[in-house]
């Protein structure tokens, strides 16, 4: 049973939500959508849940017409970024809701939503009202009240964005296990996230989303190690993967005073304006690397994330340990330039370290 | 400091409470008392300053024939048509702010918050505005002096308020909510009656007090759209009064008059405290 998006477009003012939007999900599969805030996440979930009709495009699921069924009729589910549950009822009655609504008879209800409780781990909570639940034990809550329809998709919308830190890592394990558990063989599983991390660690296929446009569509390992654009190498990596302009001529990469010899697979490259791209990760502390000034240093849990800049270029390192630095400090670095990307001036990929194209 | 605070405190709460309990005192003092315990100076202690009777509040039940007033008959009907015309406004008024919540309304330049305040703009008019309308639109279909008509009336009066109040409350419950109940298999009118209306008592409530307030208190339409059959009571109240203003009869029906405000009062006052949308959206 697949679900066939084609050409969807979605503009309600002067800006698009959804652009030409096609795909094709085969059922058993995990598929994340990948996309900055206001990238048109939400407004494809919703598309897919029957909440918005689409300007123009098709949605076919099971070799039927989409658009035409109403929401209630549709067999989703979907779980929210703020936690959405029913205030009046309690966890059990939050859970049961879906089922009551089917007419299934009490003593069913109960066994399915007694199962869904212990597969969310909040066994012990049926008796409590919404408002005494944490964030993170209300998500679960509409997560198992999503899992209990046995829907045949299940749509999530940044779950865990607005969790904590410990328990967005708990929560996302948890998934992972649910995941593959293989929900259901017949489940079509979409997921959207800003987070190129939590992509990564779901490991579907991805599809990389932009100002509602597909920009890539692939599995995870392929959109890390290939980014078929700046864009969509920009929105996979965090921080941001850092973009220097350079030329390469005589097999040397050369910017604001710096000549690296360019690897194997850049040196062929000789368009001008070429864009290098380098992970914040792959570029490390040297002493007798290159000189660049501190401009700001942020140290985010075990890691510190390091803006510097040398004349017009600006980029973020980030380095596995916590270091003080104060502002305007001169440090040297080094460029693992072996891992660098090229992107052409009109953003494209041009060569990639895993073999894209020119590689 | 703190101690002035506290003293400063304690001493408003005071002082608005004698402001607020005082004349309930009075009226109810004078409404035991005869002509001359009225006439007499200012008195307040039953037995002691005063000799007390129960004739302010017997005139109240007798038939006309017997010298009383009776107000029995116009009580019920303000009973009957406050309560009738509060209920339908509550419900017309509650689809309808539903519906301006929810969904996107387009005739030319009027949208959404411009049906809104048509509603709103009803209550802006000076009633007097009102009066002559209502009154020609109410002989044209032959209500005047009628309950029906009234109620009609009061429909119009008080459905705005109910409308007004629920939508700015159905704009706070998250449209997620909504949406989660279509996904888990309702339809429109069952997310609205099953997810919706449970989630918007507290708002129904004020709503519903608030039309049983501008309802059971309205003398000026009561007052132009009636003559001999029918009769409300803040009508038949102001009616009591002739040469000899007898206080005590006229205490005596202000009293009955506010109590089911009272009683509404405390129900209401119980409900408010339970606001329970925290947990809806975190």
């Amino acid at each position: 049973m697949n679900l066939i998006a084609n050409n969807l477009t979605y503009k309600p003012s002067d800006q698009y939500h959804l652009n030409e939007v096609s795909f094709n999900f085969k059922e058993g599969n995990l598929y994340t959508i990948l996309g900055r805030t206001l990238s048109g996440k939400t407004t494809l979930l919703k598309t897919i849940a029957g909440l918005l009709t689409p300007d123009s495009g098709a949605i076919e699921f099971d070799g039927k017409d989409f658009l035409k069924v109403p929401v209630w009729q549709r067999n989703v589910a979907m779980v929210y970024q703020q936690f959405i549950n029913y205030p009046h009822l309690n966890v059990f009655e939050n859970i049961a809701f879906p089922l009551r609504q089917r007419k299934i008879d009490s003593e069913e209800i109960n066994n399915k939503v007694m199962d869904s409780l212990k597969s969310v781990g909040l066994v012990g909570y049926e008796n409590r009202k919404i408002q005494e639940l944490s964030g993170g034990q209300q998500q679960r809550v509409s997560l198992a009240r999503s899992l209990v329809k046995n829907a045949k998709i299940l749509l999530l919308d940044e779950p865990l964005v607005n969790l904590d830190y410990k328990l967005r890592e708990q929560l996302r394990e948890e998934f992972k296990s649910l995941f593959s558990k293989g929900l259901a063989d017949e489940t079509i599983l979409i997921y959207s996230t800003t987070d190129p991390r939590e992509t990564m660690e779901l490991n579907g296929e991805v599809i990389v989303l932009d100002e509602g446009k597909v920009l890539q569509v692939g599995p995870a390992k392929e959109i890390f190690e290939n980014p078929n654009s700046l864009k969509v190498a920009e929105i996979s990596n965090d921080p941001p993967m850092n973009i220097i302009e350079a030329d390469i001529s005589n097999e040397q990469i050369r910017f604001e005073g710096i000549e690296i010899k360019a690897p194997s697979h850049l040196s062929k490259l000789t368009k001008g304006g070429l864009n290098i791209g380098l992970r914040s990760s792959d570029i490390e502390l040297s002493e007798n690397g290159h000189e660049f000034e501190v401009e700001l240093a942020e140290i985010s849990g075990s890691e510190t994330l390091l803006h510097l800049k040398r004349g017009k270029i600006k980029i973020i390192i980030s380095i596995e340990e916590v270091l003080n630095f104060k502002i305007h400090d001169k440090i040297k670095i080094d460029f693992k330039i072996d891992r660098a990307y090229a992107f052409g001036a009109d953003g494209k990929l041009e060569s990639s370290p895993f073999g894209g194209l020119n590689g | 400091m703190n101690k002035l605070y506290i003293f400063l405190k304690y001493f408003f709460i005071v002082v608005w409470t004698v402001f607020v309990v005082a004349p309930f005192l009075w009226a109810l003092t004078t409404s035991f008392k005869d002509f001359q315990s009225v006439n007499g100076g200012v008195t307040y202690i039953p037995w002691v300053d005063f000799e007390p009777n129960l004739e302010g509040w017997k005139v109240l039940i007798k038939s006309p024939a017997k010298g009383g007033v009776d107000i029995v008959e116009p009580y019920f009907n303000s009973l009957f048509v406050t309560c009738t015309a509060s209920l339908i406004s509550i419900i017309l008024g509650t689809l309808s702010a539903y519906a301006l919540s929810r969904y996107t309304f387009k005739a030319g330049f009027v949208k959404n918050n411009d049906i809104t305040f048509f509603f709103i703009s009803q209550r802006i008019m000076p009633p007097i505005v009102l009066s002559i309308p209502f009154f020609l639109f109410l002989s044209s279909i032959n209500l005047l002096d009628s309950l029906t008509g009234l109620i009609v009336v009061y429909i119009v009066l008080l459905m705005p308020i109910a409308v007004w109040i629920m939508v700015d409350f159905f704009n706070k419950v998250p449209r997620e909510i909504d949406e989660t109940a279509l996904i888990d298999g309702c339809n429109p009118y069952q997310a609205f009656l099953k997810v919706v209306l449970p989630n918007s008592i507290p708002g129904l409530i004020v709503a519903g007090m608030f039309c049983i307030i501008f309802g059971w208190i309205d003398f000026f339409f009561a007052f132009i759209l009636t003559f001999t059959e029918v009769q409300l009571l803040p009508v038949k109240i102001v009616a009591l009064n002739s040469s000899v203003t007898p206080w005590w009869s006229l205490s005596a029906s202000a009293l009955v008059s506010v109590a089911p405000l009272i009683i509404v009062a405390f129900i209401v006052e119980r409900y408010l405290s339970k606001g329970n949308l925290s947990g809806a959206i975190k």
